[in-house]
This record gives structure tokens, C-alpha cells and sequence, in this order.
């Protein structure tokens, strides 16, 4: 009963739902917004399950002086200060009536002092990562990979000036070649293609998907049986 | 001739360090390349520009402060765009750290740059609403379920500006700056494709490509990455001049990122050299991508 | 991979009850479809049936009929062809090459929560590939962004070991929050792979930014590592620091894949079918654009005008 009363209400919800979709009354038609307020509140809810393991996790090491035990006292630290910050609204010059992010409150210095710069390091990570993997990956190994190649160096070199510059001595007639038309072209038809056709794919594989899920076919999902 | 392995496989540190010297070094000398708008990008200009003013313009600020360096150069001229249009902009979000976004626009350009401009005349925070998709949904379902006051509380029939906005489709225009989803995507799948509402934006770099097969039926226009901004800040001072002494921060951000750029395609250049010439030796022990190929093929 | 019925044979009872919820479902869509009463416009509020939806109605009977069509043959035990993934082939020597290193595995289900398919079918995955783990004795470590995704993991993960006979190797913390923020998340989870340098990772389900952040790092430590999602943005970063990845669509084709289970099977065929007609619609309208515009023939345009309606 356990495995099969989850699979009925997702029979019934998902056919609802669809339903729903190509109605034009109520309560039909306002069942997707419902649901998804149903699933906020939820999830809201399942954070308690989460800062419980996170508080559970990193206690557990610390008391244990696991490895790396250290880092998980700043991950508590962080965690339950900003917690507190913000569901007290310490330090919030308007008190607990107060904007959650008011300027001057502490919270706020947190949000663009500690979790602005922190967010953007890591973000930034990127820049150094890309060029660590395009010197690693783009090899002209195969056909297929010396096309790739050449598409990366056109658009890498025509979405900047430099692009520009360096075919901007082309005649007005193979304008069409200048590295930032190029760029654009490339952007514009292959990569539409390509991004449509797995696009559509992805449409096809979330249909069969919802499918096998709404049937009952696929529940692993579900976890525990009977 | 022979490419020594440790060309071939470079250590990862070295290559940081030369992006890390590419970033800096045009950020202290701040070197400027003039750009100029591409048509995708045009096009949004365009439509601002052609907006009777005072038009009702929808800015929704669907990023956080990871993505702010890319993104924020976009709000920041948009806004610029709008304010001297004389529209009249409703700041929004899906993002929760999209909150913070926004003020840094509220409490710090509007302000110096536009005194004269309102809070609740030319300008309204709307704030955050969670949802994502759904909650687009719902605005253009009934846009007064889900926005009755702005971000402050105050009922939007207090605010000048918001007082008949009923509808979604009171807004002339929707501009989304998108980190990832919500974004630019659900704006078209919820609005414009539903309401009819012509949806355009930004996005980083990264989004950009996947917003490309938008355009240009359901996407007004398109500014994708740094480079997408520095296009619209160029078109923004060629039409008003008085721009021309102005931070343009995308602008600024470009010298870095052209550096960069070349860099990248010459680390290229000579990871191919070394492949080719090193080709007739071992091939590294643990080169996953030459796995990777031997995969492909066995595909 | 090619699944003769003796080696696999369905359900009938969850087979007949799986067939008349199909029909259930065709049937409602269908009834609402062809009563007339029901039709109407929005704005005019006379029926409830959205007229402005009809295409997306026609696609979506088309779509299902063809999956369902499959799923129905492929339990009626006719064999079919499907073909190999390269990256799911890889799945057991991943887990296998943990094994004799000693190091754990570690399995990364994407940012999203709980309402993203992706999510679901990365739940899926996780399933089998822990069926896998507990056959052969390694640790699967699951950090997750989201709450109730741990939940699901969890319980996926437990009954994995359960029906693999080794519920005493299931470590309920090993499947643990992290952070709701992407990029401390992706920090937290980078920590994982320098400090416990897992010999396999697998980063299956909706990724953003973070993607090459975690691919690469994983790449350094030199894990095999296979990816799947089915965010075409991110499809660049994880073909380029990993082993092998799933492309959008192989994402949710896995856990059929490695289920073997005849109506999972049936059903990719079904998403494969639905491919070939996306394929014939793409080219008759491309062969209709160029008539009409070439001969500018009324009948031409009309026909042309039909297949524009249905992709409105």
C-alpha cells in the first residue's frame, strides 16, 4: 500500500494537471499555480530535513575531530549566524518590522560583504577553468574535432574588437567572412540547429519520461517497497 | 621534432596564472575598444527607443551577485535607456538574491543619475516572488494574485505608476537579464508566447546560445554576455552623447575580456602545435579526452 | 541491445493496470476533444475547451499514441532494438575501478528540486547505479543542493541496497544536504573531490554555471566521470572535462536503458518514433516553404498555411 497509494496520486495529479492545461474553468485552469504554491510550501518545510542533516553532519564531525574537522566549524558558524541574522533580524535598524535586506541592517552587510564577493569568486572560476579545458580539449584529432576547433577560434576572436580588426581589411564583398559576421553566422544557423535539435529531443525525452512516471512505470523514484 | 610532455600537457596552475595575468593587467591600464551593435542587439535599442514615453517597461532582474559582473553592466544601461526615455520601469525578480541586484540599481544609480525621477511615479520595486515559471504564470493569469504591493508593502493602488496596472499586459515591454532558469525562456514560454507581451534581454554568455532559437519570433533581441552589453552601451552613446563622459562598465570590462580571449586561442594554438608535433610519441597515461575519443568512436 | 521476450517477460497485472490508465488518459483528452459543446475561445468563456491549445492537443495525442503505442508492443514481448549509450556501457567499469582503488563514488544530482523531470530521472539513475554500488561493496557519496531531494535520494538509495541484499552497507549520511546557494554548493562539492578524490563521478541531472566548475576539478584528481543533463548550455563544459556525457535526451533515456525492463524500452523506442515525425514535419515544411515560395501555388500555400497552424 505504501508504493501504491504514491503511484495513484500521481496518476490522478498528472492527469489533472494535463487536463488542467486545455481547460479554460476553474478550478482547472488554476491547478498549476496551486500546486506549484502546494509544492513551495513543501519545500519550505523540507529545509528543516536539510539544515538538520547539515547541523547533524557537521556536529557529528566535529565532536568526532574527524578529518578536515576544522571546516566543518566555520560551515556551522556560518550557518547558524546567518540564520539567526536573519530570522531575528539582529542588527536591522527598523527592527523586526524592518525590510529583511534594509541598508545597515546586518543581514545586508553579510548579503554584499561575505555572500556578493564569495558568490563572484567562485562564479569567476570559470574564466580559468574554460581555458584549462579548451587547451586540453580543443585538438584537431579527428574531422568532427578540427570543426569544433575552428568554430571555437571564429567565435572566441568575433565576439571581441579584436575580430573585427584583424578582417577589417577585407573587401566589401567577402564582408560575410569578417570574423564578427562569421561569429554571428555560426551563432545564428549551426548553433540554432544544433540547440533546436537537442531542444527537441529533450521535449521528446521529458514526454516519455512524465509518461512512464504518470503510468507507473518508472518508480524507482519512489524508493521503499512494500 | 619532438614536443616535450610538459608542453603537451601543460600544468594547469601555469595556464592560471596567465588568465589571472590576463584579467588584471588590462583592468589597471583599462584599455578601450570601440564596439558597435550587432542587429540582435539593435533591435532591443531600437524598441526601447521607438516606446512612446512614458510606456509602461517591465525589468526583471533574474540573476544574483555571481553572475552581477556580467549582468549588471546590462541592467545598468538599460535603466540608463528607459529613465532618459521617460518610461516608466517596474523592477521585479525571481531570484531571490535578484532583491539585492536591484537596490544596487534603486539606492545607487537612480539616485545620483536621475534625482529628479520618483520612487512610485517613474520608478517601482515589485520586489521578489517565489514560483519560478508558475509564478510568471500567474502574473499573466491575474497579475494582481501575485503583485498587489511592491517589495516595500505598499498597496500598488498607493503608487501613482502601478495604480491601473491590472494586467500583464499593461506593460509595453518585458526585459529579463537571465543567469539560468527562471529566465528569459519562461518569460517567452509564459508571457510572450501566452499574452503576447514582446519579451527581450540579456543574458551571460554562458545562457546566451541556448535564447538563440528565440530569436528573432518570440525574442525581441538578444545581448549575450559582456560583449552583448558593451554593444548596447555603444548604441546608447551614440545616440545620446551626453553618455559619452559616463562609466561604461561593460566597456571598461572588455579590455580584460579581449585579453582573454586571445590568450585562450593562442593556448589553443599550442596545445594543437604539440599535439601534432608530439603526436608520434606516447600518448599521456592519463589523457581522459584521448579516452573520450576512443569512446566516440566506439559509438 | 537487442531484448528477446524469453529473456524478459512483463507483468501482466501491472501491464493491463499501466494499459487502462493509458486509455483513461487518451480518453479524457479525446472526449474533451471531439465534443463540440466544449470548444470555445478564451476570452469568450462559452466552453471549456482552450481552442487557442488545439495544436498543442493534436502534437501531444500524436506523441503519446506513439510511445504508448511502443510501450504496449514492447510488452507484448516483441523485441526491439536499441541502441548502445556509450556513457551507461561505462556505468560498472566506473564502479568497479572504485572498487579496487579503494575510493568512493560520487554522485552529483544537479541543482535542480524535485519538480524538474531532470531531477526525477537523475533520481532514477541514481537508483540503479546504487543497486550497482552495493553489489560491489564501495561508498557512494550524494552531496545534494536541495531538501527534499535528499529525502528522495535517500530513499531511493536505502531500497537499492535493500534489493541488493546489503542494507547493513546503506550510510544514511553519506546522502546530505549541502547548501541552497549554487556556488557554495559547488564550492562544498569541489572540497568532496579534493579531499576524498573519488575514483568515479557522476554529475547527472540539471546543471547551471557550476558544471565546468565541478568537471574540471573532478578532472584533475583524474576520476572517470560521466555527465548527463539536459541543459544544452552546460552540454560544452561536460563534453570537454568529461569521460563521456549523456546529451539531453540520453538523460532520460537512462534509467530505462539500464532497467532493461521491457516498457522502459518500449517507450524510448516511442520517444524515438516521435523524433521521426518531428523529422518528417521539419522536412515537409521545408519542402512546402520552398514550393510556395518558387511556384507560389495557391494549393501549396494552403497546405504550407495547415503545417504553420500546427506548430503556432
Amino acid at each position: 500500500m505504501r508504493r501504491k497509494i504514491p503511484l495513484i496520486i500521481t496518476f490522478i495529479i498528472g492527469v489533472v494537471l494535463v487536463t488542467g492545461y486545455f481547460v479554460t474553468r476553474g478550478p482547472f485552469n488554476t491547478l498549476y499555480e496551486s500546486f506549484s504554491d502546494y509544492f513551495a510550501i513543501i519545500t519550505v518545510f523540507a529545509f528543516i530535513l536539510g539544515g538538520g542533516s547539515l547541523l547533524k553532519i557537521h556536529l557529528k564531525r566535529v565532536s568526532n575531530r574527524s578529518t578536515d574537522w576544522p571546516y566543518s566549524v566555520v560551515t556551522l558558524a556560518g550557518f547558524l549566524v546567518t540564520l539567526v541574522i536573519g530570522l531575528f533580524k539582529v542588527g536591522n535598524p527598523d527592527g523586526m518590522g524592518g525590510e529583511i535586506l534594509a541598508a545597515g541592517s546586518w543581514l545586508r552587510f553579510l548579503f554584499d560583504g561575505v555572500y556578493n564577493p564569495l558568490s563572484a569568486t567562485m562564479f569567476s572560476l570559470l574564466a580559468f577553468f574554460v581555458a584549462s579545458a579548451s587547451y586540453r580539449a580543443f585538438r584537431a584529432r579527428t574531422k568532427e574535432a578540427t570543426i569544433l576547433l575552428s568554430a571555437a577560434m571564429v567565435i572566441l576572436l568575433g565576439r571581441t574588437p579584436v575580430g573585427a580588426w584583424l578582417t577589417a581589411w577585407m573587401p566589401e564583398i567577402l564582408g560575410f567572412l569578417e570574423l564578427p559576421n562569421l561569429a554571428n553566422w555560426i551563432m545564428a544557423w549551426p548553433n540554432t540547429a544544433g540547440q533546436r535539435a537537442i531542444m527537441i529531443g529533450i521535449a521528446l525525452g521529458v514526454i516519455a519520461t512524465s509518461l512512464r512516471i504518470i503510468l507507473g512505470i518508472e518508480r524507482n523514484y519512489l524508493g521503499r517497497r512494500e | 621534432m619532438r614536443i616535450p610532455d610538459s608542453i603537451l600537457h601543460i600544468d594547469r596552475r601555469i595556464i592560471f596564472l596567465l588568465i589571472g595575468a590576463a584579467v588584471c593587467i588590462p583592468l589597471i591600464l583599462q584599455p578601450r575598444f570601440q564596439d558597435s551593435p550587432t542587429p540582435i542587439v539593435q533591435s532591443i535599442f531600437d524598441t526601447v527607443e521607438r516606446l512612446p514615453s512614458g510606456s509602461r517597461v517591465f525589468l526583471s532582474f533574474d540573476y544574483g551577485p555571481d553572475t552581477a559582473p556580467e549582468l549588471d553592466p546590462m541592467a545598468k544601461a538599460l535603466v540608463r535607456h528607459t529613465m532618459t526615455r521617460g518610461h516608466e520601469v517596474s523592477f521585479f525578480t525571481l531570484f531571490p538574491e535578484g532583491l539585492g541586484q536591484i537596490k544596487k540599481i534603486t539606492d545607487n544609480l537612480l539616485p545620483v543619475e536621475f534625482p529628479e525621477k520618483a520612487y512610485g511615479r517613474d520608478f517601482v520595486n515589485l520586489g521578489y516572488k517565489a514560483g519560478l515559471g508558475g509564478a510568471i504564470n500567474t502574473m499573466v493569469v491575474n497579475f494582481r494574485t501575485l503583485i498587489n504591493a511592491d517589495a516595500e508593502g505598499t498597496p500598488l493602488d498607493d503608487l501613482p505608476m502601478t495604480a491601473d496596472v491590472d494586467e500583464m499586459v499593461d506593460y509595453a515591454i518585458i526585459l529579463s537579464l537571465t543567469a539560468g532558469d527562471p529566465g528569459l525562456k519562461e518569460w517567452i514560454q509564459f508571457a510572450g508566447d501566452i499574452a503576447g507581451i514582446p519579451v527581450m534581454g540579456g543574458g551571460t554568455a554562458v545562457v546566451a546560445p541556448e535564447l538563440y532559437p528565440y530569436y528573432p519570433q518570440q525574442l525581441v533581441g538578444l545581448m549575450g554576455g559582456l560583449k552583448g552589453a558593451s554593444e548596447y552601451e555603444s548604441a546608447l552613446v551614440d545616440r545620446y552623447p551626453a553618455y559619452r563622459n559616463a562609466t561604461m562598465d561593460a566597456t571598461m570590462r572588455m579590455g580584460p575580456q579581449v585579453v582573454t580571449h586571445v590568450l585562450i586561442v593562442l593556448l589553443i594554438l599550442l596545445g594543437n602545435l604539440a599535439y601534432f608535433f608530439g603526436r608520434s610519441g606516447r600518448p599521456g597515461r592519463n589523457d581522459r579526452t584521448d579516452r573520450a575519443d576512443q569512446a566516440d568512436r566506439r559509438r | 541491445m537487442r531484448l528477446s521476450p524469453s529473456r524478459r517477460k512483463p507483468h501482466p497485472d501491472s501491464f493491463a493496470i499501466a494499459l487502462l490508465r493509458a486509455v483513461l488518459a487518451c480518453t479524457v483528452f479525446v472526449a474533451m476533444a471531439q465534443t463540440d459543446l466544449l470548444f470555445a475561445q478564451t476570452d469568450t468563456e462559452s466552453g471549456w475547451f482552450n481552442a487557442d491549445r488545439t495544436q498543442a492537443l493534436v502534437l501531444g495525442i500524436v506523441l503519446t499514441g506513439a510511445i504508448l503505442l511502443y510501450v504496449v508492443l514492447a510488452a507484448s514481448g516483441r523485441p526491439l532494438f536499441i541502441r548502445k549509450i556509450a556513457g551507461l556501457e561505462t556505468v560498472e567499469e566506473a564502479v568497479g575501478r572504485a572498487t579496487e582503488m579503494g575510493k568512493p563514488i560520487l554522485y552529483v544530482p544537479g541543482l535542480n528540486d524535485m519538480d524538474e523531470v531532470q531531477t526525477i530521472a537523475s533520481m532514477n539513475l541514481l537508483g540503479h547505479l546504487a543497486t550497482i554500488i552495493a553489489g560491489y561493496d564501495s561508498r557512494l557519496h550524494v552531496p545534494v543542493r536541495k531538501s527534499l531531494v535528499m529525502s528522495v535520494a535517500r530513499e531511493t538509495v536505502q531500497q537499492s541496497y535493500l534489493s541488493a541484499g546489503r542494507p547493513d552497507a546503506y550510510q544514511e549520511d553519506d546522502i546530505h544536504y549541502v547548501s541552497d546557494a549554487q556556488f557554495a554548493y559547488a564550492a562544498a562539492v569541489d572540497g568532496i573531490i579534493v579531499r576524498e578524490r573519488p575514483a568515479a563521478c557522476f554529475y547527472l541531472g540539471g546543471f547551471y554555471a557550476e558544471s565546468l566548475i565541478l568537471a574540471e576539478t573532478g578532472n584533475s584528481i583524474g576520476a572517470i566521470q560521466i555527465a548527463g543533463t539536459a541543459r544544452p548550455p552546460q552540454l560544452p563544459f561536460f563534453v570537454a572535462a568529461c569521460d563521456y556525457t549523456l546529451i539531453g535526451e540520453e538523460l532520460f533515456a537512462a534509467s530505462a536503458y539500464l532497467s532493461k525492463e521491457p516498457r522502459m524500452l518500449g517507450s524510448l523506442k516511442g520517444q524515438d518514433a516521435g523524433k521521426g515525425i518531428a523529422i518528417v514535419f521539419i522536412l515537409a515544411g521545408s519542402a512546402l516553404a520552398t514550393l510556395e515560395s518558387v511556384t507560389g501555388n495557391e494549393t501549396v500555400r494552403e497546405v504550407s498555411q495547415i503545417v504553420l497552424w500546427l506548430f503556432r
